[in-house]
């Protein structure tokens, strides 16, 4: 069966392909591999890059293929990326406390060591004392499952709110960015038990692992590598066949297939929750190699970005989604991060940390008004050009 | 067939928007093997029936029995209506643009209708088959591989007929199907319609007195809500009454 989905798709092999002549090529030239063309940093950047794609391809599966505009896709990326924060969070500071509390002539309690590892994290917060959402944190495995289940939960709870009261459209798209909006609020107070708006950090050291970072950052990146290889041919099945008909029919005329029969509300409470969890593993996977979360990582603006990267890449085809994502973010890390030289004009100095903005801004608008299929349209150009 | 001499019963049904009696203590029957027009003017309530009918609206009072089992219609949602078997064309021709007649008719065919086993459905022989002559049924045989949106209006309308079909609905309201259509794209429509009835029950909406016409069977005339007159199109258009609201003007 997979050997005639691949072949009915090409482009899904073209995409793997590809993906992996990247990955190889990257991590053939990095510096973890002694060839060291690619910094460490950069490998992080790569790696993060890739994470982004994913969650694209999630807000393409829900936006592009089903029409739900979701502006809060974000707030289940983030949500993963402090599921897998506190277990890396506790598993370290555990050893640092262990092996402070060593140096002492009596061996410490059990009681002594979780104590010091509250003091530790919770002290930036004026706490020493773990907070319940914390009790799963030293189990890896449990966190893990949380990765998928708290934001597959709540995308499941909004969505059946919000489906079942058939609310569409930009009613839609307003409730979502109140919903991110609200668990980015949340998490700023210091009693969230998240650590406020210090959020969880020293998240890209690995507990109990010794080798070096340029070495980590490759383990990530081939994570990223095939969680995003993975994520491509999960989505690109689901929206195969007949299943994929019926999403894009809801996106085109939802009274329609509610008069074939079909049950739209739970097409899109099972797309969206699903979604969410794709994003959530992306954000999983983002987090460690970014170092830090914080709750300014789920704002608002955060889901629009991303709304506007797949829209730029082109909505309705997945690599639209990946090219989108990988472009829109690379250029802005490029710009907003002190490598693109400011131009002196003489009476004003253009800085890119500040231009970047309006371009991108002026980019989505020309895009929405005049290549709706973004970039990804580039390839329906190629090929007509194949069959004159 | 059935003993079963009633498909559809709706009784004494009356709904309002805002004050504006719609459909006032309607009553109308169809057997399980059966054609009907209704017809009547502007206003008459055809569309706000249909929407009853499909669990789109809600009436304030009244019944709507369907089946041998004569279950109510008005605690079940669209989907579960669509899935009991009652099948609806739209005025304007629905169908999903973007895609292909054998996608579109794919989607119409009968099949359960659950997410698990849409994402599980896996494509047999025997649906190939059967879209295959559903399209030949509607004369789209050739165009099976072609984008819905690309189609002339009426092969768009014999489409969502097609689909229709391909639902396998007990029960077939259909408004309006000939509009906007060529004199040869109607007598096609009136072939699959009539055809259409000879296994279940066909209920056409139409404006069109040549049309109905051609469909020859019984007429139901609505008016301000309710069933002015009903019978032969002959009986019907010689009622005084229904001289004065419709065909007089």
């Amino acid at each position: 069966m997979r050997k005639s989905f691949i072949a009915q798709n090409p482009s899904v092999l073209t995409f793997l392909l590809c993906l992996a002549a990247f990955t190889l090529g990257v991590s053939l030239l990095a510096e973890g591999f002694g060839v060291g063309l690619i910094s460490t940093s950069f490998v992080k950047t790569l790696g993060k890059t890739l994470c982004l794609c994913l969650v694209a391809i999630a807000m393409d599966l829900i936006w592009g293929y089903c029409g739900i505009l979701s502006l809060g896709h974000f707030a289940f990326f983030g949500l993963g990326g402090y599921m897998v924060g506190m277990w890396l969070m506790y598993a370290r500071t555990e050893i640092i406390v262990e092996r402070s509390l060593a140096q002492g002539v009596i061996p410490p309690t059990p009681q002594e060591v979780v104590d010091g590892i509250g003091s530790q994290i919770f002290g930036v917060v004026g706490s020493s004392e773990f907070p319940v959402i914390w009790m799963f944190s030293d189990s890896l495995t449990l966190q893990l499952l949380l990765v998928l289940l708290v934001p597959g939960l709540l995308a499941l709870v909004f969505g059946w709110l919000a489906f079942r009261s058939r609310v569409t459209g930009v009613y839609l798209s307003i409730l979502t960015q109140a919903m991110t909006l609200a668990l980015a609020l949340y998490l700023f107070q210091n009693d969230s038990g998240l650590r406020g708006n210090n959020g969880l950090s020293g998240l890209q050291n690995l507990p109990g692992v010794t080798a070096p970072q340029s070495a980590i950052s490759l383990w990530f990146f081939w994570a990223s590598a095939l969680a995003l290889a993975l994520g491509y041919l999960l989505s690109a099945w689901v929206i195969s066949g007949k299943f994929g008909s019926v999403i894009r029919g809801i996106r085109d005329n939802e009274a329609r297939v509610r008069f074939l029969g079909y049950p739209v509300e739970s097409f899109k409470l099972m797309l969206f929750t699903l979604t969410a969890m794709i994003a959530a593993i992306a954000g999983a996977l983002y987090y460690p190699q970014a170092g830090i979360i914080n709750p300014a990582e789920i704002a608002p603006i955060a889901s629009i970005y991303l709304a506007v990267w797949v829209a730029i890449g082109g909505r309705g085809r997945l690599y639209g989604a990946v090219l989108g994502a990988a472009f829109v973010s690379l250029v802005s890390t490029w710009f907003t991060g002190g490598q693109a030289p400011d131009i002196n004009l003489g009476f004003y100095t253009l800085q890119w940390v500040d231009w970047w903005q309006v371009i991108l801004g002026l980019s989505f608008v020309l895009v929405t008004l005049f290549a709706p299929k973004g970039i990804g349209g580039l390839f329906d150009l190629l090929k007509r050009g194949d069959k004159a | 067939m059935s003993q079963m001499n009633t498909l559809l019963e709706v009784s004494g049904v009356s709904v309002s928007f805002d004050g504006f009696k719609a459909i006032n203590n309607l009553s109308f029957q169809i057997g399980p093997a059966e054609l009907r027009a209704v017809i009547g003017p502007n206003g008459a309530g055809k569309t706000t029936f249909m929407d009853i009918v499909t669990g789109k609206t809600r009436p304030d009072e009244g019944r709507v029995l369907f089946g041998e089992k004569s279950i109510s219609l008005l605690s079940m949602s669209e989907a579960q209506i669509a899935q009991a078997g009652v099948g609806r064309k739209f005025q304007k021709p629905t169908v999903f643009e973007d895609q292909s007649v054998r996608e579109n008719l794919m989607m119409a065919l009968k099949a359960p209708r659950s997410w698990w086993s849409v994402l599980t459905f896996r494509t047999e022989k025997t649906h190939v088959a059967r879209v295959s002559e559903l399209a030949e049924e509607v004369g789209l045989l050739d165009q099976r591989d072609r984008i819905a949106g690309e189609l002339s209006h009426g092969q768009k309308q014999w489409l969502e007929i097609g689909m229709l079909l391909a639902q396998e609905p007990r029960l077939l309201l259909v408004d309006e199907p000939a509009a906007g259509m060529t004199p040869e794209e109607r007598e096609h429509t009136t072939d699959l319609l009539v055809e259409a009835a000879k296994t279940r029950a066909v209920v056409v909406v139409e404006h069109d007195m040549e049309f109905v016409r051609r469909l020859n069977c019984k007429v139901t005339v609505l008016h301000e809500g309710s069933v002015l007159a009903e019978g032969g199109l002959d009986h019907v258009t010689a009622d005084p009454q229904v001289i004065d609201v419709y065909l007089g003007r």
